[in-house]
């Protein structure tokens, strides 16, 4: 997912820089009236964003004989909605473009919209989707977080086709060429991480009740007393 | 053992399982190179030159000491969240008794 350093085009670099820097601005906002509104979010917030920090620094190997790197997106977008994890992606991506020279400045637009938006929105509408047609909290994790990693990789399957498109077939015959790179050894991270967000989500659902209960995710056990605090 | 422990055994044996298969079949003829990296070798090898260089590029030994710094300051954050998040729920008696399985 992290195209690297100077590997797009200007034009390409500059424009998905402005594509996704409302949305970090925004996730920004999201963040501070989080932690400001409910500070007992605070915890929370950081768990999510902790959770991408440590997935995306891990290098896992596939049944395509390559590697790639989980995303850990999805449960921060399931719990806080996708902006937040606009900002917090974007956190992790330029930690690893200025000290781990993986990704890069110039791609930083690029990889934040794919890492840190889509994927997350991805992820948030799966889940979102999984449990309105009436499956249970970790069918639903599972769909979300499998489906952020997934997505963000074929948006960036997407983002260098239109970079480089195939010389014959091209922007489908490209986007099939880096498709075919990284999303086959993709699908097994993807179901990898599922699997990891629904252990995570077991831990939540026992030990942070209250919490998932005020951010929706859980429906509160007791209904609650009318004409309680406000 | 309870179910929920058999479950979450069960979650743990399969994630290890995903990766550790790939491995085992491989049986080690594949390099598991990184997909980002593959990817910029064939624009490379198409004749593509990147126009701008890492700010800052450690050395491959200092480089997989970041990614394990990184990691574990992940790890370590997530660790400090859910063993409060546990001490929490442990060491106050629940606020409504029985609350949830009425």
């Amino acid at each position: 997912m992290h195209i690297a350093e100077g590997f797009l085009p200007a034009g390409h670099a500059a424009g998905w820089t402005i594509a996704a820097a409302p949305f970090v601005v925004h996730g920004a906002r999201a963040v501070v009236r989080e932690v400001r509104e409910n500070p007992g979010s605070t915890l929370l917030l950081g768990a999510a964003g902790a959770f991408t920090f440590v997935l995306s620094a891990v290098k896992l190997p596939s049944v395509t004989g390559s590697s790639s790197h989980p995303t850990g997106t999805g449960p921060g977008a399931i719990l806080f909605r996708p902006p937040v994890m606009a900002l917090l992606g974007t956190v992790v991506l330029l930690f690893q473009a200025l000290l781990l020279a993986h990704g890069g400045l110039t791609t930083l637009g690029a990889n934040a919209f794919a890492f840190a938006v889509v994927g997350p929105w991805t992820g948030y509408a799966a889940y979102r989707l999984t449990r309105a047609a009436g499956a249970g909290l970790m069918p639903a994790v599972f769909a979300g977080v499998a489906l952020a990693d997934l997505a963000t990789y074929v948006t960036t399957s997407f983002q260098l086709a239109l970079a480089f498109p195939d010389a014959e077939s091209g922007l489908v015959g490209g986007l099939l060429k880096f498709l075919g790179v990284f999303a086959v050894t993709q699908i097994p991270l993807a179901i990898g991480e599922g699997l990891l967000g629904v252990l995570l989500f077991r831990v939540l659902t026992v030990n942070a009740r209250p919490e998932l209960e005020r951010l929706g995710v859980l429906k509160p056990a007791e209904p609650v007393t009318p004409g309680g605090a406000a | 053992m309870t179910r929920r422990t058999l479950v979450t055994a069960l979650l743990v044996l399969a994630v290890v399982a995903l990766f550790a298969v790939p491995l085992l079949v491989d049986g080690g003829t594949s390099e598991f190179g990184g997909t980002d990296a593959a990817v910029t070798e064939e624009l490379e090898a198409d004749g593509y030159t990147p126009w701008f260089e890492s700010v800052f590029s450690p050395a491959g030994e200092v480089e997989s000491g970041l990614f394990a710094l990184q990691a574990a300051l992940g790890a370590g954050a997530l660790g400090y969240v859910l063993g409060l998040l546990r001490g929490r729920r442990t060491s106050v008696p629940a606020p409504a008794a029985g609350a949830g399985e009425r």
